[in-house]
């Protein structure tokens, strides 16, 4: 009699667990996408007509961007599908990597072995970061009555290391006299997942704050302390949700909280599409990399009193060489449309990015040209 | 096989009966079915092994400076930590209801209430998560607080307390999502129990706290164990509302109600999986390994303690 309780309720139990421990596991691994390209049968390369499938996987930080460069590619090019995963900036290169998808948005730039596993994938070409989305990152703060608070990248890192805790202490009122600033706790937020973003916040602190962050600048947070929130859209809830907390996000979606004007120089920068446009105009190309690749190292202490360093800059991937001329047609055409005048004006549009110079836009076509 | 009365049980004959194609067609299915779910288990089992053997002998130098151990230690201690909150709270409060439901409760209320449980379980992980995040952790906060300023010598509320984002408010959301689970599981065991015992009970004097005490749960133990056990299943893989609502900050804690919380497995390869490569991925899956493992376990305590308390 119990007997018979028992198995109603034990077997059901392995079952559920075992069901579980599989949905796990399949949740590891990355989705991948429909692969196959359609080879376009028939049409000539030479043409103009990008026609079939294109497969891009990656930065989700890309994603509101992305969706208005398909839409806009869609108009001019009808016969071109363009399917892009926001899976994050490492599926997507692995994705990349393995010839999953055609194309990989990055929040950061291939790394050296990456380019050399590029070679196989790439048939004898190489990989190529091509920058196509450049957006300020603003720390936003959530604290009554108080609005364009000054900040020095010392006093931001020391805010960020649990260094400073109230938001009255003296080297923040120093910055901002004539400002009344409340004895709130503050609250630092910051990504729990691994990000872009978070690269080049940490980067930004470690090169701009004269040894007061002393950690490494990396994607995974690195310093103790603080609220850690998941995803941009956690970050903002948790920034809201608390007073008196500071934290970093996305300019285009951190819009309705305060933003720290930063130090640059002897004045204060707020995070504007312009004022990282200007930011991106001192960066320097990275050494050591393939004819056409265009990876670049942010200047995070600009000599333009008015560019504000706090900004990511992502990548589209592609190969130079393709085995498939429709599929190299595609993704050149694609990229040429994302990075052109037009494309970029539709990313400002649609996520707030701020366009790519026209220096910079000759040296992408430059690169583009190798794509075969 | 035709109409006759009933014959006597002795009487069956004990000759083969000849095997009819549906017997088995039926026999090959579910068979089949049996053997795909060995399989599937074996399969998963496989490929975190393959997986996660590069990171298992890989020297600390190349996942990140710390050895295997010394990384998952904080995750495991986090995902156990979280899943025992969440059954000293939900088991408890389950096998209440589950009383409720099948002995107190009018039968017009019994029904409706059942369903509504029930209807919990339905409810995405993702939506508790959310739900845990915007709020139930902002509600909790002045609870925090006072907890924090009347009982902060003791470590589990030491503090500070900033969010609700917290292990505590973790363990509460996770406790309400294995609740039907273990009510479902116990309602029904409660329900089984021997009409004649139970009125046994209440005729030798007792009353009805007695008799539920003395008749109808030492007759659920082993059931509402096993419903424990399974809702423990749930609590230990819970990945999107964990990821969603804790504030993770590494590192092994007992404090409760701080922003600074230990992760659990789960929800860290949830969280750091979209921007892992190489090597980074093979430890994810190591992780989830060192999970899989704990599960079978938990699993295989489970089995144990049932079979005990049903021979006792």
């Amino acid at each position: 009699m119990k007997r018979s309780t028992l198995g109603r309720a034990a077997i059901p139990a392995a079952i559920v667990l075992s069901l579980g421990l599989a949905s796990c596991a399949s949740n590891e691994q990355p989705t991948d996408s429909a692969t196959s390209a359609d080879p376009g049968a028939g049409s000539s390369s030479s043409a103009p007509e990008l026609e079939g499938t294109l497969n891009g996987a990656g930065s989700s930080a890309q994603q509101a961007a992305m969706q208005s460069w398909i839409a806009g590619i869609t108009n001019t090019s009808p016969g071109l599908t363009v399917n892009y995963d926001p899976a994050g900036s490492g599926a997507g290169r692995t994705q990349f990597l393995s010839g999953a998808v055609q194309f990989a948005g990055s929040d950061a730039y291939l790394k050296d072995e990456e380019l050399t596993k590029a070679q196989e994938r790439c048939n004898g070409g190489t990989a190529i970061d091509i920058p196509d989305y450049v957006s300020p990152i603003a720390i936003a703060y959530n604290l009554e009555g108080v609005k364009d608070l000054k900040l020095s990248p010392e006093v931001i890192a020391q805010i960020f290391d649990g260094k400073i805790t109230t938001w009255n202490d003296p080297a923040i009122a120093a910055e901002n006299a004539g400002v009344t600033l409340p004895a709130t706790a503050i609250n630092p937020v910051h990504r729990a997942d691994e990000s872009g973003t978070t690269a080049n916040f940490t980067d930004y602190l470690s090169k701009a704050s004269n040894g007061a962050w002393s950690y490494k600048p990396g994607q995974e947070w690195p310093a103790q302390g603080g609220e850690a929130a998941q995803g941009t859209s956690g970050v903002v809830a948790a920034i809201k949700a608390t007073a008196g907390s500071i934290g970093y996000a996305d300019e285009s979606q951190a819009k309705d909280l305060g933003h720290v004007q930063v130090k640059v120089g002897s004045g204060y920068v707020g995070p504007t599409a312009e004022a990282a446009a200007k930011a991106l105009d001192e960066a320097t190309p990275a050494s050591g990399r393939p004819e056409g690749d265009i990876a670049l190292d942010i200047n995070r202490t600009p000599t333009a009193t008015d560019a504000y360093p706090v900004i990511l800059v992502s990548y589209l991937i592609g190969c130079t060489s393709y085995a498939d001329a429709t599929e190299a047609a595609n993704v050149k055409g694609f990229f040429t449309y994302v990075t052109s005048k037009e494309g970029q004006d539709a990313a400002a549009k649609a996520a707030g990015s701020a366009p790519i110079s026209d220096s910079l836009r000759e040296q992408i076509t430059t690169s583009l040209e190798l794509i075969k | 096989m035709t109409a006759t009365s009933t014959p006597p049980r002795e009487a069956v004959p004990q000759q083969r009966v000849r095997q009819r194609p549906g017997d088995r067609i039926f026999a090959g299915l579910s068979t089949a079915a049996a053997v795909m779910i060995l399989v599937i288990l074996a399969g998963v089992a496989v490929f975190l092994v393959w997986q996660a053997a590069p990171a298992l002998v890989a020297a600390p130098e190349q996942i990140g400076g710390e050895s295997f151990w010394a990384q998952v230690t904080p995750l495991l201690f986090g995902t156990v930590l979280s899943a025992a909150l969440a059954l000293l709270i939900g088991a408890p409060l389950g096998v209440s209801i589950a009383l409720f439901i099948t002995h107190f409760a009018p039968r017009k209320l019994a029904a409706p209430l059942g369903y509504i449980i029930d209807l919990l379980a339905a409810i995405p992980s993702i939506v508790y998560g959310l739900w845990g995040v915007f709020v139930f952790a902002p509600a909790v906060v002045p609870i925090y607080t006072w907890l924090n300023e009347n009982l902060g010598w003791f470590p589990l509320f030491a503090g500070p307390v900033a969010s609700g984002r917290t292990m505590l408010t973790v363990g509460l959301v996770l406790a309400v999502m294995v609740l039907p689970v273990i009510t479902a599981l116990s309602r029904e065991v409660f329900r089984q129990t021997p009409t004649l015992q139970q009125e046994a009970a209440l005729a030798l004097g007792a009353t009805r706290w007695e008799m539920i005490k003395y008749a109808v749960i030492p007759y659920g133990k082993s059931g509402v164990v096993a419903a424990s056990m399974l809702g423990l299943g749930r609590a230990l893989g819970e990945t999107m509302a964990v990821a969603a609502v804790l504030s993770i900050g590494g590192g092994i804690t007992f404090n409760l109600i701080s922003n600074q919380n230990p992760a659990t497995i789960a929800a860290n390869i949830a969280l750091q999986f979209p921007e892992s490569t190489g090597i980074g991925v093979n430890l994810l899956i190591a992780t989830g390994l060192v999970l899989f493992v704990i599960t079978f376990l938990v699993n295989f305590a489970a089995r144990a303690i049932v079979a005990r308390t049903t021979k006792g």
